[in-house]
């Protein structure tokens, strides 16, 4: 029901203006701006401490900023609970270390948010939650739970949790950290698809591999300031600032 | 060639069984095995007595002490006075009623902890609204031509088993608001949860009691009085939930912080959050400290002597004062630990048997 009365809003989808946070007296995140154009895939990389899973969080609340404007999906975030969670139902978060609800089955992780959240039918959840679990290609896993799944399985069906609730952003906080390296590929293959789709997405992530070969922008962040932002072809070839070439030869140099 | 694993080889013999558990642990040198001669030859020395005077050389029946002739235990004393001992003064031909009524509780208890049978959403409602009333009207009766028994004639292990549970499944809710609350956002929610709980937490439960059966009165208006049971259960009900609250605390805090995270990320509310995702999976991790906090609770139901209500070792201790049974407080004592072990080892086995059961294998 709710899918219908939807209002389509086509500005941009997500809007960053001036904002800065602090954890006590720790300036975390400086003078951002940043807008995200519907459907635009972008991948934000840095060295750790540099605010860029700070900045993600902050887009659905999980974090408070204390200055500047957030416009997520033309709804500002401002300190409503209501309003946070209407934009908490449109943006989808992935986490690093899953997160999944360990008491439930893999189905029941997924149809969770649409039964209570949207009010949806169990019948209905159930459908869409095998539909997605289809489609991250584990809906054989569906009636066990998280702990039987191995890490790569777990982040798919985190994936597929997240896109139950037709989220029109997707927030990714280095989905693939925590993952065993033989389990990488099976993840970023997903989140491939989901960007060829032209789902909009933010991707805090060093798999530079995934931003080349989706990202529309890659941007570079350290001391909680965006230092550098382009798209990945200029990124990689022909970085701008000398932090960046650093951070960069870091990284793929071995 | 192919790869193929090496076949796993059993241990070797002498390291294995019963042979080699006592190789290694009891005779592994001559001072080992010295000592865990003198051991075994102490532990005879103290089992064999025991044994034979409490059973050996015990007399069993008989209806009054002259029939305790042998130099053993006289469990005469106990089996006389059983009856006293589980349900105090409540009269011969009422006995049936709190007899039913734990049967009552027994049948839910298995209801509600055999997983294969059904109807468990029923089996829960039912344990809590028409159980308890059920069991008031038999208990204190006044209703369906049940005769009043009074409070003043309840005693022994019914009045254990009703302050016990009682107080355990008031303290629960309370608890787990009082937790919620502590860990709130809002300042002055957690300020009067923290002073709650620090207060019943700091006070000894026989100051509780004893409070509230003299001080309670004063605050009343004259003529009005409130049963001594009731201010004994109101009292340990307070006491106990302070308690419960920091168990439900300690297992809200064993949560890791993304559970929380990923239930606020899905657009769920604060009560969605914390009935389907936070609180049964903290409850799980809560079983050991909850068993513990009732356990603990079972055996103070004994200080309500203090407050004249007798349970099994006040009945006990006045079971001894008889002038005609002078002389076996050792029969007495030890059916009265034998009474609470009894049930507080079952808790504590149908804690270890739940917490198996809810394991999905995964720790958030």
């Amino acid at each position: 029901m709710t899918t219908n009365e939807k209002t389509e809003y086509n500005g941009p989808a997500i809007e960053i203006k001036g904002m800065n946070k602090w954890y006590g007296d720790f300036h975390v995140l400086k003078d951002i701006n940043l807008e995200v154009a519907r459907g635009e895939r972008i991948v934000i990389c840095g060295p750790s401490g540099s605010g860029k899973s700070t900045l993600i969080r902050c887009i659905n609340r999980l974090e408070e900023h204390q200055e500047g404007d957030i416009i997520v999906d033309g709804m500002p975030l401002i300190n409503d609970l209501k309003k946070i969670n209407a934009i908490r139902k449109e943006v989808g978060m992935v986490f690093q270390h899953f997160n999944l609800f360990p008491h439930l089955t893999v189905l029941e992780n997924c149809s969770l948010a649409p039964i209570w959240v949207k009010k949806m039918p169990k019948k209905e959840a159930e459908a869409i939650g095998m539909k997605f679990l289809e489609r991250v290609k584990i809906p054989e896993q569906a009636h066990k739970y998280p702990g039987q799944l191995s890490g790569g399985q777990q982040q798919r069906v985190a994936i597929a949790r997240s896109l139950c609730m037709s989220p029109r952003i997707m927030l990714f906080d280095e989905p693939t950290s925590a993952l065993d390296p033989e389990m990488i590929s099976e993840v970023l293959d997903v989140m491939v698809e989901l960007a060829q789709e032209g789902m909009t997405m933010l991707c805090v992530t060093h798999e530079m591999g995934f931003a080349k070969k989706v990202a529309d922008r890659v941007i570079f962040m350290d001391g909680g300031e965006i230092v550098e932002q382009n798209e990945p072809n200029e990124f990689f070839n022909n970085p701008q600032e000398e932090r960046t070439r650093l951070f960069l030869s870091q990284i793929l140099g071995h | 060639m192919p790869f193929t694993p090496t076949p796993a080889r059993p241990a070797p013999i002498s390291q294995m069984g019963v042979i080699g558990w006592l190789r290694k642990n009891l005779f592994s040198n001559i001072p080992n095995t010295l000592l865990s001669l003198v051991a075994l030859y102490v532990v005879w020395q103290v089992l064999s007595s025991v044994i034979s005077w409490a059973f050996i050389n015990a007399d069993w029946v008989g209806s009054s002490r002259a029939d305790c002739t042998s130099d053993g235990a006289c469990w005469v004393f106990v089996s006389v006075r059983l009856n006293q001992f589980i349900y105090g003064f409540y009269p011969a031909e009422a006995r049936w009623r709190p007899n039913l009524a734990f049967a009552l509780l027994v049948g839910f208890l298995i209801w509600l902890a055999v997983p294969r049978i059904p109807y468990k959403k029923l089996g829960g409602i039912l344990a809590l609204t028409a159980f308890p009333v059920a069991a008031y009207f038999l208990l204190y009766g006044g209703a369906f031509g049940l005769p009043v028994v009074p409070t003043s004639r309840w005693g022994g292990l019914l009045l254990t088993i009703v302050l016990a549970v009682i107080g355990i499944v008031l303290a629960m809710p309370i608890g787990i608001a009082l937790a919620l609350g502590r860990r709130s956002n809002m300042p002055a929610v957690r300020l009067v949860c923290t002073i709650f709980i620090e207060f019943w937490r700091g006070v000894p439960l026989i100051t509780i009691l004893f409070m509230a059966s003299v001080m309670l009165p004063l605050f009343f208006a004259e003529g009005v009085s409130i049963d001594r049971l009731i201010r004994a259960l109101i009292g340990i009900t307070l006491f106990q939930s302070a308690y419960m609250a920091e168990v439900v605390r300690g297992g809200l805090q064993a949560l890791g912080k993304g559970q929380y995270e990923a239930a606020d990320a899905l657009g769920l509310s604060y009560w969605q959050k914390m009935n389907l995702i936070i609180l049964p999976q903290a409850l799980k991790i809560m079983i050991p400290g909850i068993v513990n906090t009732t356990i603990s609770l079972w055996k103070d139901t004994s200080l309500v002597v203090i407050i004249g209500l007798l349970e099994v070792l006040g009945q006990v201790r006045q079971a001894l004062a008889d002038p005609n049974w002078l002389g076996f407080p050792a029969e007495g004592y030890i059916f009265a630990a034998l009474t609470f072990w009894v049930f507080c080892f079952s808790m504590s086995r149908f804690s270890q048997y739940l917490e198996r059961r809810l394991d999905t294998g995964h720790k958030n």
